[in-house]
């Protein structure tokens, strides 16, 4: 049962062949079978999440017309606020704070009677690709688990990896959901910007954040997606308009007469050569469902990634100014006679780890006068072409592809004193956040050398997130039938279960 | 080749209000040597003719009606204050005393 698509067990819901409490505790044992191997939970909430299952069971015996996915479990990624339900965002700063509200995503995933087993694991207020920056211990990938998960968001696409949760949230900044998704061989989605509401999201860099569904297929995803998104009064960056219709578009999943462009910036040099053949592999599968493969150019994207590791940076200096030990979280050195100012001092200190201290004194320097147009002022007009290049690209095809990372998961450690070549991870995944635009990351398939899952991304203008189920279900479907199984059930058993 | 000395570390630390060990401070201005090399790289193609955009959407004056809603209660938003008094937060000192 726990290995079923979230769709397949809505429906044994919708039967009766199920119950939302048995669903849910099916899953509550798993996680408390295989969780002390993979860690991605931070936090379990057993109670609630039966309490939420008991709810929704009641109002379907009660007749009450329920939402498609009411009773479904899912995983919460532990940036999002859950009322009364511990918020960390991996940090010893937050560390037993118990937010007094929900957050938007959090009301609409109640509303739609899906049930939240608990928070995930990530990098600390998201900032890394690893999951290795929590300050809560690191994240194992359900293939290996001597490797990564991804990151920022590796307790969610490790949950689903491992069947403790057959649907996650995601907030993806750089990459922090395409990114995990692609080295667990699961599916993730980031919406265009503004398309679910931030209200409620610890904010890391503000003007490229953006929450939305991970899930096991590209339906679920869909299924998850049009549950969070709307418009929000909440969120001032929401946008008012009506949420594309992507489970419709997941469903169809008609390619016929697509064009589909292949970012030849995101290809060859420094790609490895497994992930390179999962991707010619998946171009050719499309092609033989009636899209028109061709190829764009975006030559401004190679300076993506240092305008991101400015503007990002940049942004998390002023939002992680509200960690002040004043009003919340930690509180380090309050002895008699301590100022204020050494009281906040002591306490980030303390309470920050180190990829966070050093973002947030790169965006102090960047953010500088002096310094402020060369670095801040410089990244922001990149941003410009980099949004330039994709409205060229779009004039010549209606998606954009590249594989979403430049090889498969890597070893933990491996790359955790090298803050480079951990940067460089998000090479692919990080223009879709500067422009604001959509992408998707689904798995290929597994990469010949190393056995290891490869992602396919789709990227999408503004507001046409449903082209992205529709190329990403033809994939899914043109990959299921040539595999005769879905991806996951290649992985590993865990722990001999 | 722009470099950060440790002083200017310890200045950036000082504004962003984190305290650091000095071997932290050593370290961090050995790392923004290549940081800073790697994201000076923008300056290459970021010329007088293009504009800045600092967000992704052509918003402005976002407004809803000012109309009374709900909000925390002061025991809910207290709850998790680090130190309380009266239904306040209680911070520690912060003028100084000379």
């Amino acid at each position: 049962m726990i290995r079923n698509s979230a769709a397949e067990m809505a429906a044994k819901l919708n039967t009766g062949e199920i119950t939302s409490v048995e669903l849910t505790q099916l899953h509550l044992d798993r996680i408390a079978s295989v969780d002390t191997d993979v860690h991605a939970f931070l936090y379990v909430n057993n109670e609630g999440a039966l309490a939420q299952a008991a709810e929704v069971d009641s109002k379907r015996a009660a007749g009450e017309k329920m939402s498609p996915l009411a009773g479904v479990p899912l995983a919460l990624k532990d940036v999002m606020t859950q009322k009364g339900v511990p918020t960390t965002c991996g940090s010893k700063i937050l560390e037993g704070w118990r937010p007094p509200y929900d957050s938007t995503v959090v009301t609409n995933l109640k509303k739609n009677g899906i049930v939240i087993l608990g928070k995930t694991n990530m990098d600390e207020f998201a900032m890394g690709s690893s999951t290795e920056n929590s300050a809560y211990g690191p994240t194992h990938n359900p293939w290996d688990l001597s490797r990564i998960p991804g990151g920022s968001g590796g307790g969610s696409s490790a949950a689903l990896a491992a069947f403790e949760a057959p649907l996650a949230i995601g907030t993806d900044t750089g990459g922090s959901i395409r990114q995990p998704a692609a080295v667990t061989g699961t599916v993730g989605v980031k919406p265009t910007y503004g398309g679910v509401s931030r209200f409620g999201l610890v904010a890391f860099s503000s003007s490229l954040d953006q929450a939305g569904p991970c899930a096991r297929t590209v339906l679920d995803a869909a299924l998850l997606h049009e549950a969070i998104a709307g418009h929000d009064p909440k969120d001032s960056t929401s946008i008012n308009a009506p949420v594309p219709q992507v489970v419709a578009a997941a469903k169809s999943g008609d390619v016929k007469g697509m064009k589909i462009g292949v970012v030849k910036e995101l290809n060859g040099e420094g790609y490895q050569s497994g992930v390179r053949t999962r991707f010619e592999e998946s171009l050719e599968l499309l092609a033989a469902a009636g899209a028109e493969i061709v190829e764009v150019s975006a030559p401004n994207f190679e300076y993506a990634l240092a305008a991101y590791y400015l503007i990002a940076p940049s942004e998390c200096s002023s939002n992680l100014a509200r960690f002040d030990a004043m009003r919340y979280g930690l509180r380090v050195g309050d002895v008699d006679g301590a100022s204020a100012e050494s009281v906040m001092n002591l306490t980030r200190e303390v309470g920050f780890g180190r990829e966070v201290k050093r973002r947030i004194i790169l965006g102090t320097y960047a953010l500088s006068s002096g310094y402020y147009d060369a670095y801040y002022g410089s990244a922001q007009k990149v941003r410009t072409l980099i949004t330039q290049d994709f409205n060229k690209a779009f004039e010549k095809c209606d998606v954009m592809v590249s594989p979403t990372c430049p090889t498969t998961a890597f070893k933990i450690g491996e790359k955790s004193n090298d803050p480079i070549a951990m940067y460089l991870n998000d090479i692919a995944t990080i223009p879709v956040n500067m422009a604001g635009i959509g992408g998707m990351s689904l798995p290929a398939g597994l990469a010949p050398e190393d056995g290891l899952p490869v992602g396919f991304q789709i990227m999408a203008p503004a507001m046409q997130d449903d082209r992205m189920y529709l190329v990403g279900a033809a994939l899914e479907a043109a990959l299921s039938s040539k595999w005769g199984a879905p991806l996951l059930s290649k992985i590993p058993a865990l722990a001999g279960k | 080749m722009t470099s950060l000395s440790r002083d200017d570390v310890a200045n950036l630390a000082r504004l962003a209000r984190i305290e650091m060990s000095d071997e932290e401070l050593v370290n961090l201005s050995k790392e923004f040597t290549v940081i800073l090399d790697a994201v000076a790289r923008v300056q290459e193609v970021a010329g007088a003719d293009v504009a800045p955009t600092s967000h992704p959407l052509p918003l402005r004056n976002v407004f809803r009606p000012d109309v009374v809603v709900a909000s925390l209660t002061p025991e809910e938003a207290l709850s998790g204050a680090p130190s309380q008094e009266e239904s306040r937060f209680r911070v520690p000192q912060i003028l100084g005393e000379e």
